[in-house]
């Protein structure tokens, strides 16, 4: 039963987009106005929604005729995950209470991330004396493993949301950092040059040209930080079980208990919060710079 | 400025004067040699020259961007413009505030910016662009955008490098009549970059031909005709000449 809808899932989704991929090149550019519209229902909805379609049908194949019923808690068929995970309510409202304080902990670490690693950009933009003291160790800080900093984070700040924070902190820092400081960087010279000619003092030239310049960079520094804040805040609570439950404190009790359905349907909430904070800051970036910036453009 | 042992000369009045200019850069580079030139207050003078001689050197140390390793420079000028080849305008501000940037830089009050703005987008034709983005302007508007930045603080000695030379022939020529009743509206002293040489003369009171690197002057053309110029002027048997007359002068760097 199981193995008949993954072998119709399979075929089905796969010759589809193969035809359409196909004929695509073949108009040319001289097609390229035409097919615009057509074109971009391919490529937003067909194309990602079949390879959705491809993965629950491998998914399928794998959880139905490789994994005995015994084992099947592993990777449990995903109708399973969503009958247990999330059409249950009971076990489901528990899940978005987690959900609840594994998103406090990201937006906490990331606003904190956001303010420091900006300014840290500046001041190392400022005086090349900071960078060079400052960069090398907020790359390192990157490569260190949580684990190792758990017992002395617990030490200080406790087993509970403050120690998840940092870790959110320590993720997230380096990618606003770098890319607040490329955007300072990449003014184009004739730009300054425009403002040295007016004896412009370094203040003003940050203001009114340095940092709108490097908004677009900024911004997409906060992107990448946003996601591995997520990330942070799932791995902190791995770590420090104490206070409220989040996400990742679910994850570790469903692994222990072997309850795959619930375990599996956390992941997703978790991934559906990693996306949903992927596009909201892609859209709080079209609305900050968007109406002068278009990255496709030349 | 840069000075050496030699005495200044006499004639005092001159917007813009470089004697026995030379420049050397880090790397070994002789961009000028031994430079002459003046620009009296209200004179319109072209620099032409093979590419990569100094003209744009000969800008940059004229505006202070860089020092003369050698020579005399002398600029007497309240307020310099100094107009570049790309029209550097900030991406994220429309026209009216693009046009306001230098005059916020020097500080002017916020009124007085906004009537010279004003002035200076109607002086270059952009009325009605005012919130216009730099990416929604054609190539030739942006230009119109950087001069007027520069117009607002009401240049005495305005600079151009090369200001037009990514433009199509029939904007040029549009340009080239505006840029002229600006000049003849503000009477500023003109330093013009340029490599098209009918540009040069339907412009200027004054060509000066430069040799190939390292830059020196190795002519100088008077163009007689008065202003204002009529467009038909390009057509004129004269104005043939006295290009045929520089191009000769180019060719034989
Ligand atoms: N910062 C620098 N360091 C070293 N050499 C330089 C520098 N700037 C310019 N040069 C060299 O000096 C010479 C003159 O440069 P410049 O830009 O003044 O030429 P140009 O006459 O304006 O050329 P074009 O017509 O192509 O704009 C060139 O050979 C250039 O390579
Ligand atoms: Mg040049």
């Amino acid at each position: 039963m199981t193995v008949d809808s993954a072998t119709q899932a399979g075929p089905a989704a796969e010759p589809a987009p193969m035809g359409v991929v196909a004929t695509a090149p073949g108009p040319g550019s001289a097609g390229r106005g035409r097919s615009g519209l057509a074109g971009a229902f391919l490529n937003k909805f067909l194309l990602p929604f079949s390879v959705f379609a491809l993965i629950i049908g491998i998914w399928y194949l794998v959880s139905g005729l490789t994994l005995s019923p015994r084992q099947r808690f592993m990777l449990p068929l995903p109708h399973d995950v969503v009958r247990v995970g999330i059409l249950d309510w009971d076990n489901f409202s528990k899940t978005l209470e987690a959900l609840k304080y594994t998103v406090i902990v990201t937006f906490t670490g990331l606003a904190i991330s956001m303010v420091l690693g900006v300014l840290a950009a500046v001041l190392m933009n400022q005086a090349k004396w900071v960078e060079s003291s400052l960069y090398p160790w907020a790359v390192v800080l990157q490569t260190i493993p949580i684990l190792a900093l758990t017992p002395v984070l617990s030490f200080f700040f406790g087993f509970a949301l403050t120690s998840r924070t940092i870790v959110c902190v320590i993720i997230s820092f380096f990618p606003i950092v770098s890319n607040t400081l490329f955007g300072l960087q990449s003014v184009d010279r004739g730009m300054h040059e425009l403002f040295t000619l007016h004896h412009t003092g370094r203040f003003t030239r940050l203001w009114k040209l340095q940092l709108p310049a490097a908004m677009p960079a900024m911004f997409s520094g906060f992107r990448i930080a946003a996601g591995q804040s997520v990330i942070g805040a799932v791995v902190g609570e791995f770590f420090f079980k104490q206070g409220n439950a989040g996400l990742g404190t679910n994850l570790s009790v469903f692994a222990s208990r072997l309850e795959g359905e619930r375990l599996w349907a956390t992941t997703l909430v978790a991934s559906l919060l990693g996306v949903a904070v992927f596009v909201f800051f892609g859209w709080l970036s079209r609305v900050a710079v968007g109406r002068w910036y278009q990255p496709r453009r030349g | 400025m840069t000075t050496t042992t030699e005495p200044p000369p006499a004639a005092a009045t001159a917007a813009l004067r470089f004697a026995g200019v030379s420049k050397r850069f880090k790397d070994g580079t002789v961009a000028l040699a031994g430079a002459d030139l003046s620009v009296a207050p209200a004179e319109f003078v072209s620099v032409v020259g093979p590419s990569g001689c100094g003209k744009s050197t000969l800008l940059r140390i004229a505006s202070g961007l860089d020092d003369a390793t050698g020579g005399t420079v002398d600029v007497h000028s309240k307020s310099l413009g100094y107009v570049f080849q790309d029209a550097t305008l900030l991406p994220w501000r429309n026209v009216a505030h693009n046009v306001g940037l230098l005059a916020e830089l020097e500080h002017l009050g916020k009124r007085e910016r906004q009537a010279r703005v004003a002035e200076a987008i109607e002086l270059v034709g952009l009325a009605g662009f005012e919130r216009h983005l730099p990416h929604e302007l054609s190539g030739g508007m942006r230009m119109r955008v950087s001069i007027a930045r520069s117009l607002v603080l009401a240049p005495d000695v305005f600079l151009f490098d090369e200001p037009f030379g990514a433009l199509d022939e029939i904007t040029r020529e549009r340009l080239n009549d505006e840029l002229l009743r600006m000049f003849i509206q503000r009477r500023f002293a003109a330093l013009f970059i340029t490599h098209s040489v009918q540009e040069a003369v339907f412009l200027s009171g004054r060509v000066l031909v430069m040799s190939g690197r390292p830059g020196r002057i190795k002519a100088e053309v008077a163009v007689p005709f008065a202003y204002p110029r009529a467009p038909e002027l390009r057509y004129s048997a004269e104005f043939a000449a006295l290009c045929g007359e520089i191009s000769r002068h180019l060719r034989d760097v």
